[in-house]
């Protein structure tokens, strides 16, 4: 598939808005009463909008239509795209009513934060599963996408919750390095076991099944045009096997080790600019992490545009 | 229920894109807009076609053969396209089972190609919405037109006659006893789609010639033993050319 850039900001900014504010309600469940985090927790709550926020404008990008996008909302009962549609506000606007009870100290955060936190989880496999539901596209296909997308997006949420505590509240910054930790471990894991299977898949369509005759060798000879089309430029990355191999070695690294590199060295250092810098080589490695799950994807149209003529 | 559907017998495509051509033509002109045509006349043209005729080369030299291979929307009986819209632009109608795309609805997310298997999806860059065939919707019940011209643009181009039209669920119908008759099948049956669409195999075209063909067993030359007169010698009225 080509990878859509305006999908790839989408996910990953709202992936760690979601885990920043997952982390967020934890820290305010496990420290009551959170008195003097109060200004911290609001800070935090105004990041995940402004992420989610900034997914929800990346996304507008993706559309042909853009004004027609309210209509979206409309098929939640057979499409994950729709509902995605709905969870995304309605968490963004938990997140809203959540900093604003903080700021006005109202005793609602806690029920508040809660419907947030079971939004958040629900827009993580909203957002997985618009992927994960395309049978054909055999390396989305499986739970490992969902399992993906919820704990990269609970580790670049963590990572953002240690850079923003250790500017604002640095008595947090060692928890939050833990379930940065702890998130980033086990979302290596779950990549790496969904790398392994999709280098071992085996595509389900073959030549023989796309045009129906039973050969073993069957050759195109004509896709039908000489120019372009949607078909030939939609469903291809367009770039070599290197750059491939290279923008997967890139993400492995700088999601996993060298985010909690950083991070030890700023606990160590109570430096907040590495623990800043944490977040940032992270975030730029779920992009590229995010155009190498888009790039993976071999779609079966491509069966019938192999050859130019 | 009906399932209006085409079935392409290959055996018979000669790959003259005749059905490309008209079906753009018909479909470029009808009141949902024109298909596009980007950059036509340039280095890299593109455009939105709703039906391609591709070819393929089956076997090993020197025993292939070239399969040509028309390719447009299947108008499955389980689109997997039609659930994933996120605003209902894509839906199946439920009187024909013609596969369709409300123009006006369509946000252009490009989902529903992402969820087709066959490729039969084209976004188009002008109108920027999904298009698709419609199995000719906007002419097969035109009342304005000859019964007979009631059918999709390609179906009336094909020069070989290897596009049949109509109702697969109708047991009697020419599309359903091609179907049954002749081995139709379904593409990439593996993802459970049930297409519509068929296709009619390429079948062995062989003559079988027995003895009997060429020598009559009961020539009445060879029962009498008597042998016609010597051939004419002298031109006859049928040697002169007239």
């Amino acid at each position: 598939m080509k990878p859509a850039f305006s999908v790839i900001l989408l996910t990953t900014l709202i992936g760690a808005g979601q885990g920043l504010f997952i982390a967020l309600y934890l820290t305010e469940l496990l420290l009551r009463p959170p008195a003097h985090l109060s200004a911290f927790l609001l800070a935090g709550d105004v990041a995940a909008l402004g992420l989610t926020g900034l997914g929800l404008l990346a996304s507008f990008f993706h559309l042909g239509h853009p004004e027609r996008a309210w209509r979206a909302a409309s098929q939640w009962r057979t499409s994950w795209l729709s509902r995605e549609v709905i969870v995304l506000p309605a968490f963004m606007l938990a997140v809203a009513l959540h900093g604003l009870a903080h700021l006005l100290d109202l005793p609602v955060t806690g029920a508040v934060g809660l419907i947030g936190v079971i939004l958040a989880l629900t827009l993580y496999i909203c957002t997985a599963m618009i992927y994960a539901s395309i049978r054909f596209l055999q390396e989305w296909a499986t739970p490992l996408t969902v399992l993906n997308y919820t704990l990269l997006g609970l580790a670049s949420g963590y990572t953002l919750a240690t850079a923003l505590a250790g500017a604002l509240a640095p008595e947090l910054v060692a928890a939050y390095a833990l379930g940065a930790t702890v998130f980033t471990a086990a979302g290596f894991v779950s990549r790496a076991a969904s790398l392994l299977r999709n280098a071992r898949l085996a595509p389900k369509s073959t030549m023989q099944s796309a045009i129906g005759i039973k050969h073993p060798h069957i050759a195109q000879q004509s896709q039908g045009f000489m120019g372009g089309a949607f078909n030939t430029s939609e469903f291809s990355h367009g770039v070599s096997a290197g750059v491939l191999r290279s923008v997967k070695w890139s993400f492995l690294l700088l999601v996993f080790p060298l985010p909690l590199l950083f991070m030890i060295g700023g606990l160590t250092a109570g430096s907040s600019t590495l623990l800043a810098a944490a977040f940032a080589l992270q975030y730029l490695g779920l992009l590229a992490e995010r155009w190498f799950f888009f790039a993976q994807a071999r779609h079966p149209q491509n069966l019938y545009y192999q050859v130019t003529g | 229920m009906t399932q209006l559907a085409l079935v392409i017998d290959l055996n018979v495509c000669v790959g003259c894109h005749a059905c490309v051509t008209s079906c753009k033509q018909w479909n470029t002109s009808g009141a949902a807009g024109g298909l596009a045509d980007l950059n036509p006349y340039g280095a890299n043209p593109s455009g939105t076609f709703f039906n391609r005729v591709q070819t393929f080369e089956v076997g090993e030299f020197p025993n292939t053969q070239t399969v040509h291979f028309p390719k447009s929307c299947l108008h499955c009986e389980e689109p997997p396209c039609v659930p994933v819209c996120p605003t209902g632009a894509s839906y199946k109608r439920e009187t024909d089972g013609i596969v369709l795309v409300d123009y006006d609805k369509c946000i252009g997310c490009k989902y529903c190609s992402w969820a087709c298997p066959y490729g039969a999806r084209e976004f188009d860059e002008q109108r920027k919405v999904m298009t698709k065939c419609t199995l000719c919707v906007d002419r097969i019940y035109d009342s304005s037109i000859p019964e007979a011209q009631r059918k999709p643009s390609c179906v009336i181009a094909c020069p070989a006659h290897a596009r049949l039209f109509g109702d697969i669920h109708d047991p009697d119908s020419e599309v359903a006893r091609a179907i049954n008759e002749r081995a139709g099948y379904q593409l990439m049956s593996e993802w459970g789609t049930s297409p519509a669409n068929h296709y009619l195999p390429r079948r062995k075209m062989e003559i079988r010639i027995h003895p009997e063909d060429l020598e009559r067993v009961d020539n009445p030359l060879k029962v009498d033993g008597q042998q016609p007169q010597a051939a004419h010698r002298i031109p006859a009225r049928e040697d002169h050319s007239t």
